[in-house]
C-alpha cells in the first residue's frame, strides 16, 4: 500500500509541476536558511574542550581599591601578576596555569623569509597537560624550566611547517625578537574554539604559534597583547608590581569537594590580603567553569543569534505558505477523494495517502535545503568575521536538517490532509 | 465594488484565507523590522569620525629586539616622513579610529567621587589634532611646554599632564548646556586635567562601549617613542604614493623592522564595518526571499481559486458580468486579505520591535515604517494576483453551459 501511495503522490505532484516546485522551493529556502544559521550558532556555542571543560575553572578575585566599589559587583576578569603568582605557587588545585597573550617577531634562519609577527602565549608548565594539548614532537616545558626562565619554546604545527617544512624541529633554534629560543615541542593541530582561555584577544579564530614560559617572556620583555585594567595611576612601568590585572589564571578541579575547597581558599586568600593591607575591598570571588565563563562573556555574537531568529521567522513564513498551497491542492481533489471514500477507503487511508504526499514534498525540500545550507555555509565562510572559517556542517547538524525538513513538511501536511479526509463523499459525488 | 459576495465566498474558504492572512502578516512584520535593522546598520556605517578620513594614511612599524635609541630613531623617522613630497603633517599617535584596540580611562568630575561618571578614550602624541584634522571649536591646541613624557607619566602621577582636549559630545555629556573650557576632570583623584580645548568630533577607536559613547574621546599632551602608528596627512589622490614612499623611507632608515600596517584610513573604516556590511547584505537577501515566497504563494493560491471557480465565473459572465467585473472581484478579494494581514502584521512588527529593543541596542521602530510596509505588501499582493485575475477574466461565458 505504501508503494502505491507513493506512486499516487508522485502522479499528483507531477500533475501540477509549477505548484509542486513552489512548495519544494519554499521548504528548501526555509530549511536552507535555518540550517545555515543554526549550524553557525551550534559551532559558535560549542564546547572548546569536550570532556575536560567541566573540570576547568577560572578564578576571579577583587584586588582593587575602594574607587568605584559597589557591593556584589563583578570582580576583574583577569588577575594581577602578584595575585596570579601567589595563587599559582599555592598549588591548591590539581593543576594550575597562569598566562597572558603577546606577539613576538620571528626571524627565520632562511634568507628568503622576512621576519614576521606571530601571536604568542606566555604561560606556565601546567598549561599543556591541563588543556590536554596534543604534541606532534617533543614535550612541554617543566616547572623547573618555568622557575629558571629557560629560553625554550613550544611552537604550533603551522609555524613548524612554515619554518622547518613540517620536520621534527625539536632542538632547533627559534629566533624571536633577537633572542634564540630552543624548540622543545611542536604541537599537533590544536584549535579549541571559542578561544576560551583568553577572551580578550577575540573570541574565535587562530590559536597562538609560539608558547614561551611566562617567566622567560617577562625576562625578555616580550610585547604583551590583551586587556590591561589598572585601578590607580602611577607605578605602572613595572607590570610585576603595577596595580593592574592582565593575566589569566586557570585551575583544574576534578570533584565538587575540590571546587568547594578552592572557592573557600580564594575567599580566605582575599581576607588574608586585606589583613595585610594589600586589598581594600571585602572578599569578592568567582569560580566559573569553561562554559559558564563563555556564557558570562556572551561569546556568541549577537548578530548570529539575530540571524537565527530571522531564519526561523523565514522558515515559518515558508511553512505557512506550504500549508496554504497543500490545503488548496488537497481540497481541489475533493472529487477524487469523494470517489475513493465512496468506494470504501477509510478516512485513515485517505489521510495516510495525503500525508505521504506531504512527506515527499518535505523530503525533496529537505534535500534542496541541505544543498542551500551548504551554499549558505560556503557564503558564511567567505565572510570576514573571525568565526567564519569554522562554519561547517557536521553529521549531527546534517541529521537535524533532515529531521527538521521532514518534520516541518509533515506538520505542514497535517492540517490539509486532516481537512481533506473529512470531505463528505456524498456531497462531492452529488456536486459532479 | 460590492464586498459582501467576496466575504461570503471567503467564508467558505476560511482556513485558506486565514493562511494567506497569516503569511502576509508574518512577512509584513519581519520585513518592517529587517528594513529597520538595515537602516540602523547603514546609519552606523556612515558614522562621522570627525577626522580628515580621506587624507590620512597609517604606517605601523615595529622594532625587533630592545632599542635603547628608540627616541632618537623616532625623531629620524618623523623627519624622513615629513620630507616626503605631498605630506602635509606627520604624527606618531598611540591609537587610530577604526582599529578596535584602544586606551581608555575612567572619568571623574571630582577627586572625591567614588563611581566614575563615564569611560572615555585617550589619544596622545605630538600634533594629533593637526594631523588627524579634528576641528577645534573652542579653546586652543596644546603648546610645547604642556607635553609630558609617557614613560614618566605612568611612573609618577605628579609627572602627568595637567591639560586635556575633549570632544563636543563628551563636553555636552559631562556638563550639559555649559562651556567645558576651564573645567576639570580626573582620571583618578591624583590626576586633575583642565579642559583647554573642545573639538567638533573625534571617534573612539573601538565601539565596544556602545554607539552612544562613540564620540567620548580625549586628547592628552603626552610624548612617547616606540609603539603606536605613524599617521601621514596628504591629498586624497596622493595617498597610495605616500604610503609607498613612507615604507621606502622607513626601510632605508632601518631595514630590520616589521611593517604591521600600511593602509589608508578609508580602508580601515571599510574593514572595521565589514561585519555590518555582511549583515546588511544578509538582511536584504532575507527580505527579497520573503517577498518572493509570499508573492509566489499568493500567485499559487489565487490560481487554485480561479481554477476552482471557473464554472461560477462562467455563470457570472453569462449573466452579464464584464471581464472588468471579474478582474476587480479577484483584485478586491486580494486587497481585503492583504489589509487584514497588514493590520495583523503591524501589531506583530511592533511586538518584534519591542523584543529587539529589549535584547539589542535598538531604538523604537519609527512610525513611517508602518504605512511604508503596508503599501509595499498591498503592491506585492496586487502584483501577484494580477496574473490569475486576468486568467479569470478571460474565462468565456460558454463555460457555464459545459459540465465539468
Amino acid at each position: 500500500m505504501f508503494a502505491y501511495y507513493i506512486d499516487l503522490a508522485v502522479r499528483s505532484l507531477k500533475r501540477n509541476k509549477a505548484l509542486t516546485a513552489l512548495m519544494v522551493l519554499a521548504i528548501a529556502l526555509g530549511i536552507g536558511a535555518s540550517m545555515t544559521t543554526l549550524t553557525v550558532l551550534h559551532v559558535l556555542s560549542g564546547d572548546p574542550l569536550p570532556g575536560r571543560s567541566a573540570h576547568l575553572y577560572y578564578p576571579q578575585i577583587d584586588p582593587r581599591d575602594m574607587n568605584g566599589y559597589q557591593p556584589g559587583g563583578e570582580p576583574p576578569g583577569q588577575v594581577s601578576w602578584m595575585d596570579g603568582t601567589n595563587l599559582l605557587r599555592a598549588k591548591r588545585a590539581h593543576r594550575q596555569a597562569l598566562m597572558t597573550g603577546g606577539q613576538v617577531p620571528v626571524q627565520p634562519a632562511q634568507a628568503n623569509l622576512d621576519p614576521f609577527y606571530v601571536d604568542a602565549r606566555y604561560t606556565t608548565a601546567d598549561f599543556f597537560p591541563m588543556f590536554d594539548t596534543p604534541f606532534e614532537y617533543g614535550r612541554p616545558w617543566t616547572e623547573a624550566e618555568d622557575e629558571a626562565a629557560a629560553r625554550v619554546a613550544v611552537i604550533s604545527s603551522s609555524l613548524n611547517t612554515k619554518l622547518f617544512g613540517g620536520k621534527n624541529s625539536v632542538g632547533q633554534v627559534l629566533r624571536a625578537d633577537d633572542v634564540d629560543l630552543r624548540i622543545i615541542g611542536v604541537l599537533a593541530d590544536w584549535r579549541p574554539n571559542p578561544h576560551f582561555y583568553d577572551l580578550y584577544l577575540g573570541h574565535y579564530g587562530e590559536n597562538e604559534d609560539v608558547f614561551v614560559p611566562l617567566s622567560t617572556s617577562q625576562d625578555l620583555k616580550y610585547a604583551h597583547s590583551g586587556s590591561v585594567d589598572c585601578w590607580s595611576s602611577g607605578g605602572q612601568e613595572n607590570m610585576k608590581t603595577a596595580p593592574c590585572t592582565w593575566l589569566q589564571l586557570w585551575v583544574q578541579l576534578d570533584t565538587p569537594a575540590e571546587f568547594a575547597s578552592y572557592k573557600s581558599f580564594l575567599i580566605h586568600y582575599s581576607q588574608e590580603q586585606k589583613a595585610l593591607g594589600r586589598y581594600q575591598r571585602p572578599p569578592n570571588v568567582r569560580l566559573r567553569d569553561v562554559m559558564q565563563w563563555l556564557d558570562y562573556n556572551h561569546v556568541v555574537p549577537a548578530d548570529v543569534r539575530l540571524q537565527t531568529w530571522l531564519a526561523f521567522g523565514f522558515l515559518l513564513v515558508c511553512l505557512v505558505n506550504t500549508v496554504g498551497l497543500m490545503l488548496a491542492k488537497f481540497l481541489r481533489r475533493g472529487g477524487e477523494i469523494g470517489v475513493r471514500r465512496a468506494l470504501g477507503a477509510a478516512r485513515r487511508a485517505v489521510f495516510e495517502q495525503l500525508l505521504i504526499e506531504a512527506g515527499i514534498v518535505g523530503l525533496a525540500g529537505g534535500i534542496g535545503g541541505l544543498l542551500l545550507a551548504q551554499l549558505g555555509l560556503w557564503l558564511v565562510r567567505q565572510q570576514p568575521a573571525d568565526y567564519a572559517k569554522l562554519a561547517h556542517l557536521d553529521p549531527m547538524m546534517l541529521s537535524v536538517t533532515f529531521a527538521l525538513a521532514i518534520g516541518a513538511s509533515l506538520l505542514a501536511g497535517l492540517l490539509p490532509a486532516w481537512r481533506a479526509c473529512r470531505i463528505a463523499p456524498a456531497l462531492q459525488l452529488k456536486g459532479n | 465594488m460590492d464586498i459582501l459576495p467576496i466575504l461570503a465566498t471567503l467564508r467558505r474558504h476560511k482556513i485558506t484565507a486565514l493562511l494567506i492572512v497569516l503569511e502576509i502578516a508574518l512577512t509584513c512584520a519581519i520585513v518592517c523590522n529587517a528594513v529597520f535593522l538595515i537602516a540602523q546598520r547603514v546609519h552606523r556605517m556612515d558614522m562621522p569620525s570627525g577626522v580628515a578620513e580621506h587624507e590620512l594614511v597609517q604606517v605601523q612599524v615595529v622594532d625587533i629586539g630592545d632599542r635603547p635609541d628608540a627616541k632618537a630613531r623616532g625623531e629620524e623617522d618623523l623627519a624622513a616622513l615629513r620630507a616626503i613630497p605631498g605630506v602635509k603633517s606627520v604624527a606618531r599617535i598611540n591609537q587610530l579610529p577604526f582599529t578596535d584596540s584602544s586606551w581608555n580611562n575612567s572619568i571623574f568630575l571630582s577627586p572625591t567621587q567614588t563611581q566614575p561618571t563615564l569611560n572615555a578614550t585617550m589619544y596622545f602624541g605630538i600634533d594629533v589634532l593637526k594631523t588627524l584634522g579634528a576641528q577645534l571649536i573652542a579653546g586652543r591646541d596644546f603648546n610645547a611646554s604642556e607635553y609630558a613624557e609617557y614613560r614618566d607619566a605612568i611612573r609618577d602621577p605628579k609627572l602627568t599632564p595637567h591639560v586635556i582636549i575633549i570632544t563636543r559630545a563628551l563636553a555636552q555629556k559631562l556638563w550639559p548646556g555649559e562651556s567645558a573650557l576651564g573645567k576639570t576632570i580626573y582620571f583618578d583623584p591624583q590626576t586633575p586635567l583642565r579642559v583647554i580645548g573642545v573639538v567638533a568630533g573625534l571617534i573612539r577607536p573601538s565601539l565596544s562601549e556602545g554607539e552612544h559613547a562613540a564620540q567620548w574621546s580625549t586628547v592628552v599632551p603626552l610624548r612617547f617613542s616606540g609603539g603606536g602608528s605613524y599617521v601621514l596627512r596628504t591629498d586624497p589622490g596622493q595617498r597610495e604614493r605616500v604610503i609607498r614612499a613612507a615604507v621606502t623611507a622607513l626601510k632605508t632608515l632601518d631595514p630590520k623592522r616589521i611593517f604591521r600596517q600600511q593602509r589608508t584610513l578609508d580602508d580601515a573604516r571599510a574593514e572595521f564595518f565589514q561585519g555590518d556590511r555582511a549583515m546588511t547584505g544578509l538582511l536584504v537577501g532575507v527580505i527579497v526571499a520573503l517577498l518572493l515566497v509570499t508573492g509566489l504563494g499568493i500567485v499559487g493560491l489565487a490560481s487554485f481559486w480561479v481554477a476552482q471557480r471557473r464554472r461560477t465565473i462562467g455563470v457570472r459572465r453569462a449573466l452579464g458580468a464584464t471581464r472588468a467585473n471579474i478582474l476587480h472581484y479577484f483584485q478586491t478579494e486580494n486587497f481585503l486579505l492583504a489589509t487584514i494581514g497588514i493590520a495583523l502584521g503591524m501589531v506583530l512588527a511592533y511586538g518584534i520591535n519591542l523584543v529587539l529593543m529589549l535584547h539589542y541596542e535598538l531604538p523604537r521602530l519609527p512610525w513611517f515604517y508602518f504605512p511604508a510596509g503596508a503599501v509595499a505588501l498591498w503592491l506585492i499582493g496586487q502584483l501577484a494576483v494580477l496574473g490569475p485575475a486576468l486568467r479569470a477574466a478571460a474565462v468565456p461565458p460558454v463555460v457555464a453551459t459545459r459540465t465539468v
